[in-house]
């Protein structure tokens, strides 16, 4: 899944409308796969083009009920359909409304329709444009799970345009960051969100996602050890079989750096790593990237610590230091596929990310 | 009642039927192109077509004469196959009161095209309909309120016309001679029980379409939210 991620307005949506075909820029060329899309002197009409759009409002069709318009594109498609009926319906929940008219849908509904209509038009690229924006909370708490069971589950490459961080955090993969109509840069999530001179670094609340593997549990305390790169992670709770992987978030502001390996201490979590970066942020603090591991070759985590803590420790570039890390949150893929069970046994309300840590 | 009556009542239930299937098979495509984004030039197609909503009908009916009659084009059509001209027949009648009747066919689909606006034919495209299917399949289904309002309109309109229809029909019995001619014919003769009779039924006939047409509207619209 790769996020378009960027203000209102820098150009998110027309780019996604041209990969469509809804729009079309002079001298411009498109290629998917392989597949000139658009050149000089060609241009694909949108519905030769193997694509799922799924809209900012869900537009479904007013006059035919959910099996219909779920079945709209279906029954459209050349090829042999790979994406079945009812493992979209399964997927997305929808078992129960499809002879609802949309009228008769709430709004979470209506968005998961919409996207299972999309997936049903069996497209080979998927693009999705803030498909969660027009909802409130707990709508976006109800389709988020779905979105990350998709991603999951079907091995379709999404083009996801969004401005807002947690979901990009949440859910993508490859991260392209766009202002004023030109892509700023562009390149993995994680090494994105550790790179201090990029704006996603200098928010308040910024964080580092990272990939973890599901190590060991613990069932005296019930404690799950996860293997990132460069160093080991203690978590709270149980997430899965050994081998399973999980997407974890460490916030800059849960980070704290100390020179020597700590004895004493609550927190769980303390990864010996090296200062790569510093940069500071305002009068008061300074946003440090570090990288885990002994020699500073594991993924990238940001701490976000006062001017006065960087000057007494006599920090600095190319330093040994050890991150305690204070909390973690698990996200992605897996967090999905735990959540209807949460609901189940009524351990968690909302299957949003689960905090974990002290 | 008397034979006279009735004959008129079935021609002009004839010519308003033949009226309305007309309309709505030149109007459909007529509007929808009129709906769709485009230049100034489009503007005054749509005021053309509006033109006789403030045209005096005799004004209309002056023009049509001059082209249904022997030396403009309804001439040439006419001796075609065999006859003089369009002018006076039922034949002329019906192009007339499709002019007539045009805008309003013609204004309420356009309204319905454009109420639901560029989204739903876009995302029927991305989901690999062909501009035909896309008409056919999303816009018609969702102008519905718009083919009905039309279809009443332009059908109820037809019933009335007077102007036109004495102009380009003149009054032959069984050919041109619908139920508002009927009625003229009767008051300029003083013969009041059958101009009241069918004055009443007109009246009657009008309202119940009228009621018909905003009863069903409402239905349709309370469907959608």
């Amino acid at each position: 899944m790769t996020a378009l991620f960027g203000p209102s307005g820098c150009g998110k949506t027309t780019v996604l409308r041209c990969v469509a075909g809804l729009q079309r820029v002079a001298d411009g060329y498109l290629a998917i796969d392989g597949e000139v899309w658009q050149d000089a002197r060609s241009f694909r009409p949108v519905h030769r083009r193997a694509i799922g759009y799924v809209f900012q409002e869900p537009s479904l069709f007013a006059h035919l009920s959910v099996r219909s318009n779920l079945a709209y594109g279906l029954k459209r498609t050349r090829t042999a359909p790979v994406i079945g009926f009812d493992e979209v319906a399964a997927l997305l929940g929808l078992g129960h409304l499809l002879d609802r008219a949309p009228a008769q849908l709430s709004g979470g509904e209506r968005h998961r329709v919409a996207i299972g209509r999309a997936l049903l038009s069996q497209p080979r690229l998927l693009l999705m444009d803030e498909p969660l924006s027009g909802l409130d909370t707990l709508a976006k708490q109800e389709i988020l799970p779905y979105l990350e069971r998709l991603h999951g589950s079907l091995s379709i490459p999404v083009l996801y345009v969004s401005h807002d961080i947690a979901e990009v955090e949440r859910l993508a993969d490859h991260l392209v960051l766009m202002a004023s109509g030109r892509v700023q840069t562009e390149g993995p999530l994680m090494e994105l969100q550790a790179d201090p001179r990029l704006a996603l670094a200098r928010m308040r609340q910024t964080s580092v996602a990272l990939a973890a593997t599901v190590e060991a549990y613990d069932g005296e305390y019930g404690i799950t050890t996860l293997a990132v790169d460069g160093g080991h992670l203690m978590v709270p709770g149980r997430f899965g079989q050994a081998g399973t992987t999980r997407r974890v978030l460490v916030a800059a502001s849960d980070v704290s750096l100390s020179p020597q390996p700590p004895t004493d201490s609550s927190i769980l979590n303390s990864l010996v790593c090296r200062i790569v970066e510093a940069e500071r942020q305002d009068d008061l603090q300074m946003t440090v990237v570090l990288r885990l591991g002994l020699r500073g070759q594991g993924a990238g985590v940001l701490a976000r610590i006062t001017r006065k803590s960087w000057d007494r420790l006599n920090l600095g570039v190319g330093l040994q230091v050890y991150a305690q890390i204070k909390s973690v949150a698990l996200i992605g893929a897996g967090a999905a596929t735990d959540a209807p069970d949460a609901r189940k046994t009524g351990q968690g309300t909302a299957p949003g990310p689960v905090r974990a840590g002290r | 009642m008397d034979d006279a009556i009735w004959q008129a009542v079935r021609l002009t239930l004839v010519l308003a039927t033949t009226t309305t299937v007309v309309l709505l098979v030149l109007g459909t495509p007529l509007a929808w192109w009129l709906a769709r984004p485009g230049g100034w030039w489009k503007e005054a197609v749509a005021a053309v077509v509006s033109l006789p909503l403030v045209l005096p009908p005799t004004v209309l009916g002056f023009y049509l004469l001059l082209m249904l009659g022997p030396n403009g084009p309804g001439g040439w059509i006419a001796r075609s196959y065999g006859a003089n001209t369009l002018a006076f027949t039922f034949e002329g009648l019906v192009i007339g009161s499709v002019i007539y009747s045009m805008p309003f066919v013609v204004q309420p689909l356009r309204n319905a095209f454009e109420a639901f606006g560029e989204r739903p034919l876009e995302v029927a495209a991305t989901l690999r309909a062909a501009p035909v299917d896309r008409f056919f399949s999303v816009a018609v289904p969702l102008a519905r309120p718009g083919f009905l309002t039309g279809a009443v309109l332009g059908f109820a309109h037809t019933v009335g016309e007077f102007g036109v229809v004495l102009m380009v029909g003149g009054s032959i019995p069984g050919e041109t001679k619908v139920l508002s001619v009927q009625i003229y014919d009767y008051v300029e003769t003083l013969q009041w029980r059958q101009a009241h009779l069918i004055a009443g039924g007109m009246l009657v006939f009008s309202f119940l379409a009228i009621l018909a047409m905003m009863v069903i509207d409402k239905r349709l619209r309370r469907r959608r939210h």
